[in-house]
């Protein structure tokens, strides 16, 4: 109960809770948005480092190495992905993002010796050309999947689910479904488009097993598969993941975002990102498969301190997608434009019923900065150099953000951090990371 | 691995299917490749996936999952029954099954033609993007499942849930239909359907009355989420 002055304003229906009824009795549809998880959910800031002291010692700054370099894939592939930073792109699609923007993080990535990943709808040429290590999703609606760019992929990522909508497929509304989007696709223009949320060909672990063998024969066994799975039961998901046959898991928490799906699901399916890593990484210590099978966590990576920690944690890797769009722009209210000048776009978030650092509008098509749009006005506010400028400006500060920490607590490789590194600031945080709580030797639960 | 002219033989019962799929994805050339016999198959998984070259290639027996799977311009023949996903993702040339097929038959597949000379699972034609399937006898259930483009044929009844969510692709089927699927409806038969019909029972080897097929199309009433209230997504 909150009580103003006489008022009380229930607790149980409060004003957004009878907002959204009122809304549904009017409209009768549900909310679709874009980007992820708005709630409260325990992050990795509810974790910090013990750094060197007199226990151990720090490496200089400017002077100690410590070594970024991450290779993906080692389990069978002949050729592993081998990257300059562990801080990976996560796939987006050409569809929910603009060419523009794909060509931005193309060219970021490749900068920065980093990976960036296809998404629903396929390969575009830009894509390819501007990415210098490239994995390629095959997923449930096998939009524009084909053997031809199969075989010019860096890795193969097999998605079964991602973090804001673990259990759900594709969706991308007609706005944004152009002629070249539907061309690629298969699709009438400007229909809504629904992707399935199961592989057409096969059901299950076993199957997935002979699928990943398939894949492996079609590319001659050179390049690495990674299975995807939004985070649910992820003890179970990851050993089924692993025993499939994949190379690479890579794990999406409730923190990550999507280009466009019900409201519901993104604020209510799933676990965080938190307790789904320390699973992921139980259940390879389980399997005997640390080191043997590499993990990627996604979902909600911000910083270079969120960089840290889930290596501290035990990933291999992350992989960086809302973050990446707004390091090129999303909810600025204003773009650069081809002269350099900015240019305020506000009044365009208010067309959207929203503003500035508000807005998760990507569904609509109507991204104000140009970013999660097909409309070729509105792409053309993404300056492709300005774009990839900043993103690569942005992964660079991760980078090094992550050694500084990484250097403090005396490592001189990234990857050696470790979880002995870590305690939690919060109860709850110190259960689902079971790291102790600082400053005393409790984990609750254990 | 045995060569006769133009004509190869490959025992699986002597040879790794790696050294086969190698073999008949990097060995074969561009060129025309004369035929490839495959022998031994014994149901194994995966035989002649991503070829890419006008080579006539015969499996000898039953093929497990995703047989010529991604198929370009090869034209691949099963003697015996296919397991789940053959000719997924088929992008071009001629898949055809002797015997019955496993679900998933054709599934996503872009182009060419697939023919299945016996009966086809469930969720035959799955997301099928611009291939021609052509099944002799039934299909199972939720088969045309969201299929895009191209064509489904079925000579024989089709299972329940028939061209659930369909979009673009067309489905004709000549005996009984066990329900439609949401969006799927009966339209009537064209005289280009019919012309549709004849070219591909010609192809497919089958002497059917195209007269005698049901047409399915999609009702599109699924395109748009929620026609009345399409500004409330934007």
């Amino acid at each position: 109960m909150v009580k103003t002055g006489a008022r009380e304003e229930s607790f149980s229906f409060n004003r957004d809770v009878v907002a959204y009824i009122n809304s549904a009795a009017e409209r009768g549809v549900y909310d679709i948005r874009g980007m992820g998880a708005k709630r409260y959910l325990p992050t990795f800031d509810d974790l910090v480092f013990l750094t060197a002291s007199m226990s151990r010692y720090p490496l200089e700054g400017y002077r100690e190495k410590c070594e970024t370099k991450t290779v993906l894939g080692t389990r069978s592939a002949k050729k592993p992905v081998e990257l300059d930073t562990p801080i990976t792109i996560a796939g987006m699609s050409f569809g929910a993002l603009s060419a523009h923007a794909k060509e931005s993080i193309g060219r970021a990535a490749t900068a920065a010796g980093t990976s960036t990943t296809t998404g629903d709808g396929g390969m575009t040429l830009e894509e390819r050309a501007s990415s210098k290590t490239l994995v390629y999703q095959c997923l449930p609606s096998r939009y524009g999947f084909n053997p031809d760019d199969l075989r010019k992929a860096d890795a193969i990522e097999v998605v079964i689910g991602q973090g804001a909508k673990p259990g759900g497929g594709g969706m991308l509304l007609g706005q944004k479904v152009s002629a070249r989007v539907a061309d690629m696709r298969t699709l009438p223009e400007g229909i809504d488009q629904r992707s399935a949320c199961r592989h057409p060909d096969w059901t299950g672990p076993d199957d997935l097993a002979i699928k990943i063998h398939e894949l492996r024969e079609l590319t001659d066994w050179q390049v690495p598969i990674y299975v995807k799975i939004g985070a649910s039961r992820v003890l179970n998901d990851v050993k089924l993941a692993v025993k499939s046959g994949a190379d690479v898991v890579v794990l999406d928490g409730m923190q990550g975002g999507t280009a466009a799906t019900q409201q519901v699901f993104i604020e209510h399916a799933g676990i965080p990102t938190l307790p789904a890593l320390r699973q992921a990484v139980e259940a390879l210590d389980e399997m005997d498969m640390i080191g043997t099978v590499q993990l990627v966590i996604s979902g909600g990576i911000r910083t270079g301190s969120d960089v840290a920690k889930a290596l501290a944690m035990g990933a291999d890797a992350v992989a960086l997608g809302q973050g990446v769009l707004i390091a090129l722009g999303c909810n600025s209210a204003c773009y650069t434009d081809v002269q350099g000048s900015e240019v305020d776009v506000t009044p365009d978030y208010e067309k959207l019923g929203t503003a500035p650092g508000y807005c998760h509008h990507c569904q609509s098509g109507q991204c104000p900065v140009g970013i999660t749009t097909q409309d070729d006005e509105l792409e053309r506010r993404l300056v492709v150099e300005e774009g990839a400028r900043r993103l690569g400006n942005y992964l660079s500060v991760l980078t090094l953000e992550l050694v500084t920490l990484a250097r403090a607590c005396g490592k001189s490789k990234v990857h050696n951090l470790e979880r002995e590194d870590l305690v939690a600031l919060t109860v709850e945080a110190a259960a689902m990371a079971k790291r102790p709580l600082a400053g005393t030797d409790w984990i609750p639960g254990t | 691995m045995d060569s006769v002219g133009a004509s190869v033989k490959l025992d699986l019962a002597q040879t790794t299917l790696r050294k086969v799929n190698h073999f008949l994805q990097h060995e074969l050339g561009k060129e025309p490749a004369g035929t490839v016999e495959i022998l031994n198959p014994a149901g194994a998984h995966n035989i002649a996936v991503g070829l890419d070259a006008p080579v006539d290639v015969h499996i000898r027996g039953h093929a497990g999952y995703y047989v010529a799977g991604m198929n370009k311009r090869a034209t691949v023949t099963i003697h015996g029954n296919a397991g789940k996903g053959v000719a997924e993702n088929i992008m071009s040339g001629v898949v055809r099954v002797k015997g019955d097929a496993s679900d998933g038959t054709g599934a996503s597949g872009q182009g060419g033609l697939l023919v299945v000379e016996g009966n086809a699972a469930s969720r035959c034609g799955i997301s099928m993007k611009g291939c021609d399937i052509v099944v002799g006898g039934n299909v199972g259930h939720v088969s045309g499942f969201m299929a895009q483009a191209g064509h489904l044929v079925v000579c024989g009844d089709a299972g329940a849930g028939l061209g659930d969510s369909l979009y673009e692709a067309v489905i004709y089927v000549r005996g009984r239909t066990h329900g439609l699927g949401a969006d799927a409806r009966e339209e009537p038969l064209t005289d280009a359907d019919r012309a549709t019909l004849a070219e591909l029972l010609s192809a497919a080897g089958f002497d059917y009355d195209p007269g005698a097929f049901t047409r399915i199309g999609s009702a599109r009433t699924l395109y748009h989420w929620n026609a009345e209230h399409r500004e409330a997504y934007g």
